[in-house]
């Protein structure tokens, strides 16, 4: 070590700011921007119909294209997106899974265009679809096929695209979902292992080659608030990988072993009441991943302060981003050795936290083990119960949530006093360009070429051979994201996964407060009940392609806790289906869960085929990240209600939902 | 709105009109006192309606988690791919705390919504002992006059095992390879033994062919045990192999259902009387309890008055309020 004030220092983490959004053009001129400001990698937000294998001219597209990222259908995209920006000396991640290998075989190909040769080639294909059935919810395919493709990535990236990270394990959207820590390092540790032995099962990997394929994989992990047991959870994380590589894999390299993860911090508890407390959020939540020089994120993106209310700005993820350079290049963090070695305190939560860990890893490998814990709910209703445990404890106050719960009383903020300037707005005529676009691509491409392209997908896609190749040649041949993904759809069929919420069971006091509260909207919802003949029927409806489901699963779980008959249906409805629900099931009410900003699109029409079916007196509500000036437009046209992520008290949503249904009742 | 007439609404339920179906459900799963009589009377009009006599009344069952709903689901598509239509009651249990529920089949159901001829309903059990709702029974005549096969789908296993025979033509039990409770209840006749087994999640051929296997078995003890003595003997319980999943073994199961179906032909009347008997006693014991029966003369008494009734012309819903009156006269009596 040097003299004071001249200690050497270790080389910061990855920095990234997960964007995209309208075009890839647009995006491309934001990529270019961000990097200018000392971002030093990518992170790529793709739309939802890019993420669920449509184009945009696909009816289920409506209203999503460019929203929550960028649309790429071929590769024309794909070369826009990176326009100018050298492949071979960029490390970029995306976010993508159940059309991952799409998309890898499209950057690859937009590489070969650039003449970058693959083997140079750095970055992350998330490839994690276990957490899209329980989370995030942009899965496609049956949980087999999706294993497939999976291991097919894995399996060609190791020789094909050797500095390529294939899968990063997501324990990230589980802590979203509701996962307590130990749930967190569970549920992340049983995906790989599943992954892991789905590799080896396919038999392409030599037994010797094996540690190489185990240190390629990496996670993307979440970090919360409580930011001292989050930074044990790392250490944990370090600790548990070692024994399972170790134990279960034969790994003998220690570099091969080592836990290698990026991390997002929590976007959950960021808050839409005094929204410039996130700021505080986000570097407490940093500090829980970056402390400990033994268990460090090797890349680090930031969600801006504003995410509560709708899509940040460039500005507010600079914001962001210069948090990261600050504590990385400001302060002396990086010129010390790990700080809690040898910590009783530290140690002991660690350790705390790795037996318990431990414990449920074996309990989900006992049912058969992830992919099977998928498919009979075990993961996914132990994730809705955590959830609702948490958001009860928010709402009964045993949980501090500064400025939500308390200290709620404070001066206006100046950041928000112009609220519809604060967040980014997409033009609304990305969709209808983007389809005009797709339209000549498919003009000017050769036709012929492309149905070969997808023959020979159809044939490996029907065999057991990786699909990898033929998708890189149809990448080439200019077939677009939509034909691929529809083809393995006729292949290989689609998958609807469990909700969890059914046999969820939520613990909570029988005396209290807020047990009476319940009790009151329980005796009014039998009141009505009485009155009506029928017991009150909800219908919690999630249109669009958006998977984030909690919300739409704690409202019809807290409904059903104070007495209505709920019916969910899960993700992905589309407006028809919602409206022919509504119909056969004969429901009194409506609730719509949309979080992807595709609000404007999809409520109306819902209300518009409601109207068409007879059924215009059926109230409607809808939730979601859904901007001021949108609920104003949404109430104008008749929605009931709108309820924002500052509407945590689920108790008075259920007492206006009552209300609704007793007013309709009464109208009749 | 003042309230059409029933015949109007009769005429529209069975021309398979949705919205008027979805009235008729609605109706009669209204539990007010006055709302009887017309769930009474609309009834009575379907009863004879062309599908109902003609149609299949599917009853499937099993215990949680073998993937009924996505079974049902696969089930639906291949009959309406044959051209049939198809109604669906599917029955979740409501929360004993709240009352409430969550009616999950839906999420595991992908339909065509623009599809006319087939419709789905969820039903809460309302707190019932047994796996059917109050409503069920009810549900499944409205869609019957409605629809060419309706299939009730209910959770659980012996309990609503036994209700389901009420109401449906067919009994298909639906398990997964290794599970075992079915076997062991099978064997020792707490169960009666279903029209037709279905062993589901059959992915793999080993697992399967083994379940098939055990099934046979018990069935064969089941036999020797006298499970089947009030079931006609003739038919012999076929064990079809599903994949829901994968969609495989589902034009077996419809084979199956088929040649059940054909198989009662001459035996389907008697069938559907002994459930309407059963439905009505089940209705009025389980309003006025052992006192009740009692007090009209006893179980065989009242049973056979039943069925002269009910053979008379008379509905089991109206027939169930007429024996309430009866007995709570009777109460005025003796107090």
């Amino acid at each position: 070590m040097a003299q004071d004030g001249k200690r050497e220092r270790d080389r910061p983490w990855i920095m990234r700011t997960y964007s995209g959004h309208s075009t890839a053009a647009a995006s491309n001129e934001l990529y270019r921007t961000n990097l200018a400001k000392g971002q030093t990698g990518l992170s790529v937000a793709f739309d939802l119909p890019t993420q669920t294998g449509y184009d945009a001219d696909d009816p289920l597209a409506r209203g999503e294209v460019g929203k929550v990222g960028v649309p790429i259908s071929h590769l024309g995209d794909m070369r826009d997106l990176f326009d100018g920006i050298p492949l071979d000396q960029m490390n970029t991640s995306m976010t993508i899974n159940a059309t991952a290998v799409w998309l890898l075989s499209l950057y690859i190909a937009a590489a070969e265009d650039q003449g970058v040769d693959p083997h140079v080639l750095r970055g992350t294909t998330q490839n994690d679809i276990i957490k899209e059935y329980l989370s995030r919810g942009t899965h496609i395919f049956p949980p087999a096929a999706s294993m497939r493709l999976t291991t097919d990535l894995i399996t060609y990236t190791v020789d094909e695209v050797p500095k390529w990270n294939p899968i990063n394990i997501c324990s990230y959207h589980l802590q979203e979902a509701g996962a307590t820590p130990t749930q967190e390092l569970a549920y992340a540790l049983v995906t790989a292992i599943g992954v892991l032995d789905a590799v080896k099962a396919t038999g392409r990997i030599p037994e010797s080659e094996f540690g190489k394929v185990v240190g390629r994989i990496s996670f993307f992990v979440n970090a919360g608030i409580r930011f001292v047991e989050e930074l044990c959870k790392m250490r944990a994380f370090v600790e548990l990988w070692d024994r399972v590589t170790q134990e279960r894999y034969g790994v003998t390299d220690p570099k091969q072993r080592r836990f290698r993860y990026g991390v997002q911090v929590n976007s959950l508890g960021l808050t839409e009441q005094q929204p410039e407390n996130n700021v505080i959020r986000i570097v407490l939540e940093m500090l829980a991943v970056t402390l400990s020089k033994d268990a460090r994120a090797r890349a680090i993106q930031l969600p801006a302060w504003n995410e509560a209310l709708g899509l940040p700005r460039p500005w507010d993820q600079q914001w962001s981003l210069r948090a990261q350079q600050i504590l990385a290049y400001e302060s002396d963090l990086l010129e010390y050795a790990d700080l809690f070695k040898g910590s009783e305190v530290v140690e002991a939560r660690t350790q705390e936290l790795v037996d318990s860990a431990w414990e449920e890893v074996q309990e989900v490998l006992k049912r058969g083990g992830a992919v099977e814990a998928v498919e009979s709910g075990y993961i996914k209703q132990k994730l809705v119960e955590s959830n609702a445990t948490r958001l009860r404890s928010i709402e009964s106050g045993e949980q501090t949530v500064v400025g939500v719960n308390k200290y709620v009383e404070g001066a206006p903020s100046p950041l928000i006093e112009n609220l519809d300037e604060a967040i980014l707005t997409v033009d609304p005529e990305v969709d209808a360009n983007k389809r005009a676009e797709l339209a000549r691509w498919k003009m000017e491409r050769d036709n012929g070429a492309v149905e070969e392209a997808l023959a020979e997908l159809r044939r490996v896609a029907e065999s057991d051979g990786n699909m990898m190749p033929a998708s890189i040649a149809a990448a080439h041949a200019g077939v677009t994201t939509g034909e691929w993904a529809n083809l393995l759809r006729q292949v290989w069929g689609e998958y609807r996964a469990p909700t969890g919420v059914a046999g969820a069971t939520v613990k909570s006091s029988p005396t209290g407060a807020a047990a009476q509260t319940v009790e009151r909207l329980r005796n009014r919802l039998h009141d009505l009940e009485a009155r009506m003949g029928r017991r009150p029927k909800l219908l919690v409806g999630k249109p669009g392609l958006d998977g984030h489901s909690n919300g739409a699963e704690q409202i019809a779980i807290k409904a059903r806790d104070v007495g209505f008959d709920v019916v969910y249906e899960g993700i992905r409805v589309s407006p028809e289906q919602i409206v022919a629900s509504a119909l056969e099931e004969g429901v009194h009410l409506i609730g719509l869960s949309i979080l992807s900003g595709s609000h404007l699109a999809l409520v109306p029409e819902v209300v518009e085929r409601l109207a068409d079916a007879g059924l215009g007196d059926v109230p409607v509500v809808a939730g979601g990240i859904i901007p001021e000036a949108d609920a104003e437009r949404l109430r104008a046209e008749g929605i009931a209600a709108v309820y924002t992520p500052k509407d945590f008290e689920l108790d008075h949503i259920m007492s206006d939902l009552i209300d609704l249904v007793d007013r309709e009742n009464a109208a009749e | 709105m003042p309230p059409s007439e029933p015949d109007d609404d009769a005429r529209q339920v069975m021309s398979a009109d949705k919205a008027a179906v979805s009235r008729a459900l609605n109706l009669v799963e209204d539990r007010r006192a006055e709302s009887h009589a017309r769930v009474a009377d609309l009834l009575a009009v379907l009863k004879d309606s062309p599908k109902a006599a003609g149609g299949h009344r599917v009853g499937l069952t099993g215990p949680p988690g073998v993937g009924k709903s996505t079974l049902t689901s696969a089930l639906a598509r291949s009959l309406r791919q044959r051209g049939r239509t198809v109604g669906v009651v599917a029955v979740d249990p409501s929360s004993i705390r709240s009352g409430g529920s969550l009616l999950g089949d839906r999420a595991r159901m992908s339909f065509d919504p623009t599809d006319k001829g087939l419709f789905v309903r969820s039903l809460a059990t309302a707190g019932e002992v047994g796996g059917l709702a109050y409503a069920a029974n009810s549900s499944v005549r409205v869609l019957a006059a409605a629809y060419d096969t309706v299939v009730v789908e209910t959770t659980g296993v012996g309990q609503s095992e036994i209700d389901i025979v009420h109401v449906a033509d067919t009994v298909v039990l639906v398990i997964q390879p290794g599970s075992g409770d079915v076997l062991q209840f099978l064997k020792a006749g707490i169960m009666e033994i279903p029209d037709i087994l279905v062993v589901n999640k059959a992915d793999h051929d080993e697992l399967a062919r083994r379940a098939v296997a055990d099934l046979r078995g018990a069935l064969r003890t089941a036999h020797a045990a006298g499970a089947d003595r009030d079931r006609d003997s003739d038919w012999e319980t076929p064990i079809v192999a599903t994949s829901a999943t994968k969609g495989t073994g589902i034009d077996e199961l419809i084979d199956a259902l088929d040649a059940h179906r054909g198989h009662l032909e001459t035996t389907l009347q008697t069938r559907r009387r002994q459930g309407e008997v059963q439905w009505t006693l089940d209705l009025f014991s389980r309003k006025h309890g052992e006192h009740g029966v009692s007090t009209l003369g006893g179980l065989a008494t009242l049973k056979a008055r039943t069925e002269q009734e009910l053979d008379g012309g008379e509905t089991p819903l109206s027939l169930c309020e007429r024996l309430s009156r009866e007995y709570v006269a009777a109460l005025g009596q003796t107090t």
